[in-house]
């Protein structure tokens, strides 16, 4: 692997975004120029587009372990392959009015969910506890005839804490309920193999497994009860109307074959990676902590949560260095509060506007980590000199207590 | 990525007088670790002449709240305090060369501690003007509450009334949504509907029938007419410009840059309007800047 430390820097937040593969763009730059035919047409231009399509499904059925091609539906990324399978189960089975859901959900889904509940539905929000897992006998007791649809994260973005929808989906399925997973974490990073499960459906985006932006996926399970979103032409069986991205579709099948190579990279060298970055940062700056489930978390995310500073002043420092880090503080996104998951969580106000997430992907190297190891602990120093609830060497005694402002 | 200006970056990364103050007699504290912003001003003040001798801060925040800290010690610095009050968040956001609109809260805060500090050495108690609602115009940086109370207080129905009252919503239209929900809630409680299509009511009374001069001379006595509640808190208006019905006036002293600006406006459109008996709206003279280049 060359690292992606080149002109450009280090880039540690692969669970934004992903480079894309160079050999998934040599894969589909001929569809931008001689293979420019539309795959609904019936003559040879649009034939060889259509094959490609084709193979492009098998790849990513292959990927997800589907029993079918047929089940794969492309779709333009990942919010609108959660937004079509929430929504379908709505509209096919009127009668059921529920949805459970998690609140550390990406938006994608949480805000989706917060405007069905304007429009009268009812949403479960199963709660998480501080390693970001859910209580599964909580769930068991929502599970009844009114829920429409279950729709669970399998790995959370943020903390990169795994929920066990494979147990949660066979549940849902004894309750006759359909089961949905926001997978967008997950696929590339852990061995799926959907046919030997109990999910129904399955959101994945292309551009977090170095395939490009804008190209999504809905896995549905043959069978399922379906109502389509665009409607219009036939394409995608009449299940996604609009002509096929076919160049991104190309190039998906080319980052899900990859995909599938690099499966045992992920987990044992992309871990290692991650597991050096944590202990060495752990071990040189104190104050700080790892968030998320240590046994069942995702093998290329690291978040760690710096007490008494603010994340994104953390990412500016980092990024001055050549470090791209993402942070789950307020700041960057344009509210004023913490993240809905550190806070979820319960990380402590001291903590979670210092959390910074370091996400890793199979191009990163061992010689990046250690540059990073060794540019985080200056950065926070340099910040807590900063801080007014820090002082020398550590917090100020009692921090609540000794910034308390008249009005507050 | 934030859109950063240089001095934004460079304060940001090379602090000016970033610690404590040895000796202060002067210490603001603003914000707190929960709501992700806090600021600690420390001042030395000379006794006999009031005079801001040194300045120190301690901020735990983004990067144009630090920055904003320190840009503001660097203004104050050499300045009486009398003269360092009439500092608004403005010229904070302008010494750096703009903040960009949903950080502007962070130059509130350091013009906050600066009011808590001059408070703190003259022993008088500081008590801020926050609302507790959600932020639901990050352009304008107004919030649930200050939306509720003028939608209740005038009776309004539209997402425009309320743009032209609070200035919510006037930007980028993010927070239309969040608006007409406000509208909903609060039409609902008088049993009545929120209606999207419905068009934003005009005053209902004769026009004016003044002329120009006239009208020009009327706006002017209105103002004055108000001018004595701005000035009671260290502030005042002033007529820049009138284009039929955009009136625009400039905001100084304490009421430049006051997070209540969009309020103070919304009151003295309402009272113009009563005493014009006309439907006007009154703008603020950046506004006119802006349009003003809009057109070129």
């Amino acid at each position: 692997m060359s690292g992606t430390d080149t002109a450009e820097g280090i880039y540690l937040d692969n669970n934004a975004t992903t480079m894309v593969a160079p050999e998934v763009v040599e894969e589909m730059l001929p569809y931008f120029t001689e293979q420019f035919g539309n795959p609904s047409s019936l003559h040879q231009f649009g034939d060889k587009v259509g094959r490609a399509l084709k193979k492009a499904r098998k790849q990513v059925q292959t990927l997800l372990g589907a029993e079918y091609d047929s089940e794969i539906i492309f779709t333009s990324c990942g919010t609108e392959s959660d937004s079509t399978a929430i929504l379908s189960a709505l509209k096919a089975q009127p009668d059921r009015k529920e949805i459970i859901t998690t609140v550390v959900e990406h938006p994608a889904v949480l805000t989706l969910c917060e405007h069905l509940e304007k429009e009268g539905y009812k949403v479960h929000y199963l709660k998480v506890d501080s390693k970001g897992r859910l209580d599964i006998q909580e769930y068991y007791k929502l599970l009844s005839d009114n829920v429409a649809i279950v729709s669970v994260m399998w790995a959370n973005n943020e903390s990169g804490t795994l929920f066990p929808v494979e147990e949660m989906a066979e549940l849902a399925r004894q309750a006759g309920v359909l089961f949905h997973t926001d997978a967008v974490q997950a696929v590339g990073k852990l061995p799926i193999n959907l046919k030997d499960t109990c999910i129904d459906m399955l959101s994945l985006s292309g551009h977090k497994l170095h395939a490009p932006k804008g190209i999504g996926v809905l896995y549905l399970r043959r069978g399922v009860r379906f109502r389509p979103l665009l409607r219009g032409g036939h394409q995608e069986r009449g299940r996604r109307a609009g002509t096929e991205n076919a160049a991104s579709i190309v190039a998906l099948g080319k980052a899900c074959e990859m995909a599938m190579e690099a499966m045992e990279y992920e987990k044992s060298s992309v871990k290692a990676m991650r597991d050096r970055l944590e202990q060495g940062i752990l071990e040189k700056v104190n104050h700080c902590f790892v968030t998320g489930d240590p046994n069942n978390r995702l093998p290329n995310t690291c978040n760690i949560a710096f007490e008494y500073i603010e994340g994104e002043a953390i990412l500016l420092l980092l990024n001055k260095m050549g470090i791209a880090a993402s942070s789950g503080s307020a700041c960057t996104s344009g509210s004023l509060e913490p993240s809905h998951v550190m806070r979820a969580m319960d990380i402590p106000f001291t903590a979670a506007h210092g959390s910074v997430r370091l996400s890793l992907s199979r191009y990163n190297t061992m010689e990046e980590i250690e540059r990073v190891i060794d540019a985080m602990p200056p950065i926070v120093a340099q910040l807590r000199q900063l801080s007014p609830y820090w002082s020398g060497d550590g917090p100020v005694e009692e921090p609540e207590k000794a910034f308390a402002p008249s009005y507050a | 990525m934030w859109d950063y200006s240089e001095k934004v970056q460079e304060h940001f990364f090379s602090p000016r007088n970033a610690g404590a103050v040895d000796d202060a007699n002067a210490i603001g504290d603003v914000g707190s670790l929960s709501c992700g912003d806090a600021l600690r001003l420390t001042l030395k003040v000379d006794p006999d002449s009031e005079v801001i001798l040194d300045a120190g801060f301690q901020t735990f925040g983004c990067g144009s709240a630090i920055a904003s800290s320190s840009a503001l010690t660097e203004i104050i610095k050499g300045m009486k305090i009398d003269d360092a009050l009439g500092v608004s968040n403005q010229d904070i956001a302008d010494y750096l060369d703009g903040l960009p609109p949903e950080k502007m809260h962070c130059s509130v805060m350091g013009r906050e501690a600066l009011q808590a500090a001059v408070a703190n050495y003259r022993g008088e108690e500081w008590k801020d003007d926050h609302e507790e609602g959600a932020l639901i115009c990050k352009c304008f940086a107004i919030d649930e509450v200050m939306i509720e109370e003028t939608v209740r207080a005038n009776g309004l129905r539209t997402v425009e009334e309320v743009t032209n009252y609070t200035k919510a919503g006037g930007g980028c239209s993010a927070c239309h949504e969040g608006i007409e929900e406000i509208l909903t809630r609060i039409l609902a409680e008088k049993g009545e509907t929120f209606d999207p299509n419905a068009v934003a009511g005009e005053i209902k009374k004769p026009k004016s029938g003044l002329t120009n001069l006239q009208r020009m001379k009327r706006i002017e006595e209105l103002l004055d007419e108000i001018r004595p509640n701005l000035q009671r808190d260290h502030g005042d208006v002033e007529l820049v410009e009138v284009d039929g019905r955009y009136i625009y006036v400039k905001m100084i002293g304490a009421c430049a840059g006051c997070q209540m600006a969009a309020t103070t406006l919304g009151g003295i459109q309402q009272h113009l309007a009563e005493g014009l008996g006309e439907f006007i709206q009154v703008l603020p003279a950046e506004e006119l800047a802006r349009r003003a280049a809009m057109e070129a």
